[in-house]
């Protein structure tokens, strides 16, 4: 008997939340979807277990190599965390030349139209509304389908190098993924946020309490940032 | 006969929970999530959440002790607060963290402790009352 030469592994998600209740949430609507899932409470946490250690030093060494244990297929990530947000830890995985594949989804229980839009541009595959919802962990599929495993390890490891070689040929020379993006992936962003401003509709009529409380969010975002000690808060909306 | 009565008694109790505005729509999301492979669902994430709720009640009590108010840390403990009330449907509770915000936004001293007790009574009340939903369904 000869070994297995297809292995269905399933796909498996990263989903980091520092909220215990919110990971065990995401854990249970992850997995109805037959995902493996490994939950993490912290950017950190998910930066050491995607193989991303000391990213500081990171940037003046040459390449690190990613763990080779551990594939990740998407990485799903709450924004408001303490020490690293959702979005720092977005950035950190969109620059990190072996990990800036991975399809990257946030979550977020505050409806900020400038948060949202500030994720998608940095490459974010989604930006979901807590609470999440099994309608919404049903989006992923297109994004973790790329990446399926439909071959051996070893094969996987060839054509995923393929793959990203080629990812990284068509966009060597950008300065800016998102304006040189492709006519597909300019469609799927424009799509994308048609479906965030629609989502952001159907949440505000089916959560009216919530939205009349935070439709003025952008300007008590602006208001805050006009105290000393609310600037350092709010003024980039990047920490919560 | 005994057992249709208990199933009544458990519908009833579960529709006057939503009809009297403590749950939403979002502790139906939780029920739907429950199956034979996760039978105590939501029992646990109820669970998880006054876990939760109780260290950042300690939390708030803490803060508001100390003079002046730190506002920021306050609604940050309130934004994790609504948002593990948002994850399981506790509307009330949500409601009432979200004025809870607005005092710490206006920087209003009395007004964060009022709305900090109303808070509390808000998540005394929902825990008993499912709690007592709990005991009857499980």
């Amino acid at each position: 008997m000869g070994l297995i030469a297809i292995s269905e592994t399933p796909l498996h998600v990263l989903a980091v939340d520092d909220s215990n209740l919110d990971r065990k949430l995401i854990e249970r609507l992850l997995k109805t979807f037959s995902y493996h899932v490994t939950a993490v409470d912290s950017g950190s946490k998910a930066l050491e277990f995607l193989g991303l250690k000391d990213v500081e030093k990171m940037e003046k060494i040459s390449p690190f190599s990613p763990n080779p244990e551990v594939e990740v297929n998407m990485v799903i990530t709450d924004y408001c965390m303490p020490g690293m947000t959702g979005f720092e830890l977005l950035k950190k995985i969109k620059e990190s030349k072996s990990l800036k594949d991975i399809p990257v989804v946030i979550m977020s229980s505050d409806n900020i139209p400038a948060r949202i839009n500030r994720c998608l541009e940095e490459g974010a595959e989604e930006f979901f509304l807590k609470p999440v919802r099994l309608s919404d962990v049903g989006k992923l599929k297109p994004y973790l389908s790329k990446n399926e495993r439909k071959t051996t390890e070893e094969e996987e490891c060839v054509s995923s190098d393929n793959s990203r070689a080629t990812y990284n040929d068509d966009h060597n020379d950008d300065d800016d993924d998102e304006v040189e993006a492709s006519t597909d992936e300019d469609e799927q962003i424009q799509m994308l946020r048609k479906t965030i401003e629609e989502q952001c509709v159907l949440n505000d009529n089916s959560r009216a309490m919530h939205n009349d409380d935070h439709k003025d969010d952008d300007d008590e975002v602006e208001a805050w940032s006009d105290e000393d000690e609310q600037s350092q808060r709010f003024s980039k909306d990047q920490s919560c | 006969m005994e057992q249709n009565h208990t199933k009544r008694q458990i519908k009833v109790t579960r529709n006057s929970l939503f009809e009297q505005g403590y749950l939403d729509e979002q502790f139906t999301q939780l029920e739907d999530l429950q199956d034979d492979a996760n039978p105590n669902f939501v029992e646990e994430i109820v669970t998880s959440f006054f876990s939760d709720s109780t260290r950042l009640i300690r939390n708030v009590e803490t803060a508001l002790e100390n003079y002046p108010l730190d506002f920021c840390k306050l609604d940050d403990y309130m934004h994790q607060f609504m948002g593990s009330s948002s994850s399981i449907g506790a509307k009330k509770v949500r409601n009432e963290c979200t004025q809870f915000q607005e005092y710490c936004k206006a920087r209003n001293d009395d007004g964060c402790i009022r709305a900090f007790q109303r808070v509390k009574q808000e998540h005394a009340t929902l825990k008993r009352k499912l709690e007592a939903y709990f005991q009857v369904s499980l």
